[in-house]
């Protein structure tokens, strides 16, 4: 296990290494995706300057919502960049390298890129989170503090257990299809609103099938101490992020079948 | 003129071709639409206040964007991009024929083939299922598809005046990135314009980018009548001839200093 963690720090450092060889480049790449998001919050704020608020959640509201799903989602694209771009090991047939190295494949492939450029949106998701943490009306009592980490990493175990699904597919498909981006790009969309405003049969995908509102509204609800119209009970607005974790090692699970499955396209 | 015709339309059936890749959108659009349709109810019902648009001409108008989404001009023209990086845009600058008209054909072709192939199945979904609504009177038709024409001719001059920027960029990634972004909050992709604060109605009238998107769907709801529409069409014009001349004086000064790598 600590041999595992030393590998993967190792892989981690060299992919660093590797970005920083051009340092102007990445600097604006990073600059280009904070500004990226930035207008996409602006949207955010003119609808709330519009209408006031959104069937009584005020902004500061929506920010935590949206500071805690978009954190999440960019530290995971950062870790989980070698399940995003899977189908280009499989096409190759870097794959078989990898069958043949004695360590865990998933280990391998979440090491293949620690990617930096994801920066940009971590950046404006914190920046946002801070400035919703401040603006709340919020006693940030360490179990509120603590609610709030947890649900951030359980965040972050959903989305890379999305990609390691997507990047299973690949096993069947060797091309990672694009539908599976409307979950991942999607649901961040989706998780940035509070789920009761979607109508039920939309609200129920993202919480049985791609339970993101186990990270973000359930636990958000517990931290704004709001009375939640879908009748959740406290109990589980404090354990459901621990679902994200779960799901993660679910998709591990599906990862070692598509791994068992997987045939090299000999090339 | 024919060679020119001639470039858009090889573009633009060769474009047509990937029917494959618009149909996956189109699945992706869907979903957007449809979070973007439930949000932008939720907001409605949320405010009694009078608003500057209805919800009705709102959810048009959300559909007429996932629907014309490629208008917008996405992406670099990528054998440009090869062109110019590997030297190959020497060919080009000796072929009898101006380079800024051709790369203008390229671009009219790059802009609405991907629209058609999308926006077609897109309307047979959302009118009948999704809450997006006919023009009310057939004026308003024919004004939404003049100012489509107009908005065709901005965005394509919009295109072609990025694609010269590659002369210096050679990658062009942060150009283009930035110009998707800034485009598509100013015509009207993230959030309609008329929902936009009352202050900034003034800058967006002003500006060149409303012509892209929100002229052509306001004209589609009848939001904006159909008489309003010539001199709309005017000032679509009058922006494409501004940004023509700005990308044929750049694509001037940009094939003087050029310089061919590669051997």
């Amino acid at each position: 296990m600590i041999d595992s963690i030393r590998l993967y720090a190792r892989y981690l450092g060299i992919s660093l290494r590797a970005q920083m060889q051009y340092r102007a480049s990445f600097l604006t790449a990073v600059a280009t995706r904070l500004v990226q998001s930035a207008i996409e919050f602006l949207a955010v704020l003119a609808l709330f300057d519009r209408f006031g608020t959104l069937r009584g959640w005020r902004i500061e509201e929506v920010a935590l919502l949206y500071g805690i799903i978009n954190v999440s989602f960019a530290v995971a694209e950062g870790f989980g960049r070698g399940f995003d771009t899977f189908d280009r090991m499989i096409k190759s047939g870097e794959f078989d390298r990898v069958l043949l190295r004695p360590r865990h494949t998933a280990l391998q492939v979440a090491g293949v890129e620690l990617q930096l450029l994801r920066l940009g949106r971590l950046l404006q998701g914190l920046i946002v989170l801070a400035w919703a943490s401040v603006v709340l009306d919020i006693a940030w009592t360490p179990p509120r503090v603590g609610l709030l980490l947890v649900s951030v990493a359980g965040g972050t175990c959903l989305f890379i257990g999305l990609f390691v699904l997507q990047a299973t597919l690949a096993f069947w498909t060797t091309e990672t299809l694009e539908i599976a981006n409307t979950v991942t790009y999607g649901g961040v969309e989706t998780a940035q609103y509070p789920l009761a405003i979607y109508r039920p049969w939309f609200r129920s995908i993202f919480i049985y099938l791609v339970p993101l509102g186990a990270v973000s509204y359930f636990p958000a609800m517990a931290i704004l101490g709001k009375a939640d119209p879908l009748g959740s009970s406290a109990l589980f607005q404090w354990l459901a992020p621990l679902i994200g974790v779960a799901f993660l090692l679910a998709a591990l699970r599906v990862w070692g079948v598509g791994v068992r499955h997987y045939r090299s396209t000999g090339s | 003129m024919t060679p020119y015709l001639a470039i858009l339309s090889a573009r633009f059936r060769m474009l047509l071709q990937y029917r494959a890749a618009a149909l996956a959108g189109l699945g992706t659009q869907l979903f957007w639409g449809l979070i973007r349709v439930m949000v932008y109810e939720a907001f409605y019902r949320s405010s009694s206040a009078p608003q500057p648009m209805s919800l009705e001409d709102t959810v048009t108008y959300l559909w007429l964007t996932q629907a014309m989404l490629h208008l917008i001009p996405f992406r670099l023209d990528a054998e440009i991009s090869a062109m110019v990086r590997d030297g190959t845009l020497v060919y080009e600058l000796a072929r009898p024929m101006d380079l800024y008209w051709a790369w203008y054909a390229r671009a009219i072709a790059m802009r609405t083939a991907p629209t058609l192939l999308r926006a077609l199945p897109m309307f047979a979904l959302a009118l009948p299922f999704l809450g997006m609504r006919l023009p009310p009177s057939p004026w308003s038709f024919l004004a939404f598809l003049v100012a489509i024409g107009g908005a065709v001719l901005l965005t394509s001059a919009v295109t072609t005046l990025a694609n010269i920027s590659l002369l210096w960029t050679l990658s062009g990634q942060g150009v283009s990135n930035m110009l998707q972004v800034a485009v598509m909050f100013l015509a009207g992709m993230y959030v309609p314009l008329p929902l936009l604060p009352d202050w900034a109605q003034v800058v967006l009238n002003v500006l060149p980018f409303r012509g892209i998107m929100d002229v052509p769907f306001r004209l589609w709801s009848g939001d904006i009548p159909p008489v309003e529409a010539p001199h709309l069409v005017v000032q679509q014009l009058a922006w494409t001839a501004a940004f023509v001349a700005l990308g044929r004086w750049v694509l001037g000064r940009g094939t003087r200093r050029l310089v061919v790598q590669g051997g």
